[in-house]
């Protein structure tokens, strides 16, 4: 008997420990911000950067006072079907307000959630229309494919970079395809020229043998990349071997390639590319990121990390001007964050005077660089 | 005159952009042939599909990686590097997760290797990180040239088609001829039946694997040489693909795994060349299909009879 009163006691003091603690994070007043990412798998590397660029702006927030915040990143490994698992674990968590899901895929399927829930989302970088697309309450950071897609194919024409344009595209990619759909259609629209259009698949983006010489026997004088760095960098590895060097104009995901550990960079000399962030920019707030990120990480930040310090960066500003405090509920911070979005103008890492329409897309201007004895060169 | 000149040129166009595709595909089926080796060594003495194999290939490429770009150590001793750490990884590997398992079912054996197979590609992601890195390749980038530099073959081709061919013929020679590939060969006839008859079979099971993951490490040398980025998940789709070839070729079949390879990479590159880039895929399993509705035990594969 006297055991069981012993244990008893012991729990009431332990129950009573428990309130204490959840009683003073509470009093701490944070908010909390969810969002899930491919921490593990092949993509690791963009959920882990957008997860490292978001905890650096997280820590320097706190460390003003005022608005607090706490991130909570889950791996979803690039799946939807885990990214939805994620979602719910950060729901159960008590998440406010959500950084979506880094890439594409997953973001299609947590932007519904997001949408049925009312939770207010910002994804850094899932890019594809389909995430924002009829959902009132979900942004990006970043360009959504389709302007990606035109605004090349308009940068192209423009500086007159080439006359006879390939394109080799990932098509089992909604990031790959969606951004090549567009840069087809408006390429049709302003009469540019492409000669030939090649694809290539998760399971088979080793050889491209097939795809260059289809280009080559094409005579095209550039390619048109739209995709990420790693199969970019075959690609300049094999034309470079059958003696192949028209120009190559890529997109955000090219953005990194100067970093790959072991990579000639002189392969990718001239390659320009259409990028909201650049790592070598010498204003204040790009400097002091890039410090902190090495420090911490041993790395040079990507653009997906700047894109997740911008998106938490962007919320604690409309939360300021919002007047949001953490005992509100997620539906009415939603309503809130909804408006500010639609109405604020942004400066980041990223973009300078970004602003957001009801459709959820962010609206900057796309930075041009050139790659430069191994090092981005702004064009513009 | 000019009409036929012409139609001559065009003609020799074409055959020199077929005789290209082929050098690709033999190129790439050349990589997925010495994969497919080491899996089919390893199924056709020890019965049990190592879905592993793909990521001790991607071990055995980082290990090698690091030898020559961090401690810059020359090419040879930093390949038998590979060779060494991916040998005791394999043996490691199968004590830790096979061996215990010997009796159960092949299911559960199948099971444990896919797991072991996650093991590795998050341990390596761990240790190495996502970050790809790039491999410099252990021949050299050079080509030699023929038809005025109109058709190129790169050293790495031709090392791994030679590779191939002298890892088959020692594999063969020494499955048939030495007495350790005699009991290799017993224990893969019938277990109970060489025990009795005194070969150590968990000794000769353990040293399948030795070789087979040695073979592992050499695979992964010549693959980041011809396709030079390295991640976690490397060795997993071209390991998934070489055991492809492996059942296309015959599973068990040494010489089956070098044709099923070889083949698999030429159709691989041809029906993307002049089909379909959007298609190749559903091509090459549509012709592994075929092949094994005609032929169920693959190319070079033996009907073997199950006794009840």
């Amino acid at each position: 008997m006297k055991r069981v009163v012993f244990f008893l006691a012991l729990a009431m003091v332990a129950s009573a420990l428990a309130v204490c603690t959840s009683g003073s994070a509470l009093a701490a007043g944070a908010i909390k911000i969810g969002g899930t990412g491919p921490l593990t798998g092949g993509a690791a590397i963009y959920g882990q950067a957008a997860r490292n660029g978001a905890q650096i702006a997280v820590d320097e927030i706190n460390a003003l006072g005022g608005v607090q915040f706490e991130l909570n990143y889950q791996d979803d490994e690039h799946d939807a079907e885990k990214a939805v698992n994620a979602y719910n674990n950060l729901k159960d968590w008590g998440m406010q307000v959500s950084l979506g899901s880094v890439t594409s895929t997953p973001g299609v399927a947590t932007s519904v959630e997001n949408n049925t829930d009312r939770i207010f989302a910002i994804t850094p970088s899932a890019s594809a229309v389909a995430v924002t697309e009829g959902k009132n309450n979900v942004f990006q950071m970043c360009f959504a494919d389709p302007n990606q897609g035109s605004a090349s194919a308009q940068y192209i024409s423009d500086q007159k970079l080439g006359s006879k344009i390939a394109v080799i595209y990932k098509n089992d990619d909604v990031y790959s395809s969606g951004i090549f759909e567009t840069f087809k259609a408006k390429a049709g629209e302003i009469k540019l020229e492409i000669v030939s259009v090649t694809t290539f698949t998760e399971d088979s983006q080793q050889d491209f043998s097939v795809q260059l010489a289809d280009a080559k026997n094409n005579g095209a004088d550039l390619i048109f990349l739209p995709m990420y760095y790693t199969p970019a960098s075959l690609i300049f590895q094999q034309a470079k071997s059958i003696g192949y060097t028209p120009k190559y104009f890529g997109v955000d995901g090219m953005d990194g390639i100067l970093t790959l550990e072991g990579f000639d960079t002189a392969l990718a000399e001239g390659v320009i590319l259409l990028t909201p962030f650049n790592a070598t920019a010498s204003d204040k707030r790009t400097t002091s990121f890039v410090a902190k990120y090495k420090t911490a990480h041993g790395e040079v930040p990507n653009q997906f990390a700047a894109d997740g310090y911008d998106c938490v960066y962007a919320i604690y500003e409309a939360i300021k001007a919002g007047n949001v405090t953490p005992d509100l509920l997620a539906p009415a911070i939603c309503d809130i964050l909804v408006k500010q979005f639609t109405s604020m103008s942004f400066n980041g890492l990223t973009g300078d005077n970004m602003t957001w329409g009801v459709n959820g897309q962010v609206a900057k201007d796309p930075k041009g660089m050139i790659i430069k004895n191994g090092a981005y060169v702004g064009i513009d | 005159m000019l009409a036929a000149l012409l139609r001559f040129n065009f003609l020799g166009g074409l055959y020199m952009s077929f005789l290209s595709h082929l050098i690709s595909g033999v190129s790439l089926g050349s990589i997925y042939a010495i994969i497919a080796l080491g899996y089919t060594m390893v199924y056709g003495i020890a019965k049990m599909l190592n879905f592993a194999h793909g990521d001790v290939i991607m071990v055995g490429a980082y290990v090698c990686f690091f030898a020559v770009s961090r401690y810059d150590m020359p090419v040879i001793p930093s390949v038998l590097l590979a060779v060494a750490a991916c040998t005791a990884l394999g043996v490691f590997i199968e004590r830790l997760a096979y061996k215990p398992l010997r009796s159960a079912p092949s299911l559960a054996v199948l099971i444990t290797a896919i797991g072991m197979s996650y093991f590795l590609q998050n341990s390596a992601q761990l240790l190495w990180t996502s970050n790809p890195k790039v491999f410099s390749s252990v021949v050299g980038n050079g080509s030699v040239k023929f038809f005025d530099g109109r058709l190129s073959i790169s050293y790495n081709v031709i090392v791994t088609v030679l590779a191939c061919i002298i890892i088959m013929s020692v594999l063969t020679w020494f499955t048939g001829r030495t007495k350790m590939g005699k009991a290799m060969r017993a224990c893969s006839e019938d277990k109970d039946a060489a025990q009795l008859m005194g070969i150590n079979v968990n000794a000769t099971i353990s040293m399948t694997f030795a070789i087979g993951s040695a073979l592992a490490a050499v695979a992964g040398v010549l693959l980041c040489s011809v396709y030079p980025t390295l991640m976690p998940t490397t060795g997993s789709m071209p390991g998934i693909k070489a055991f492809t070839a492996a059942v296309f070729g015959g599973i068990g079949s040494i010489p089956g795994a070098l044709l099923g390879g070889t083949l698999l990479g030429v159709i691989e590159i041809f029906a993307k060349a002049y089909i379909s880039t959007q298609l190749s895929d559903a091509i090459v399993f549509l012709v592994l299909i075929i092949v094994l509705l005609v032929k169920p035990a693959g190319l070079l594969g033996k009907q073997v009879q199950e006794k009840v």
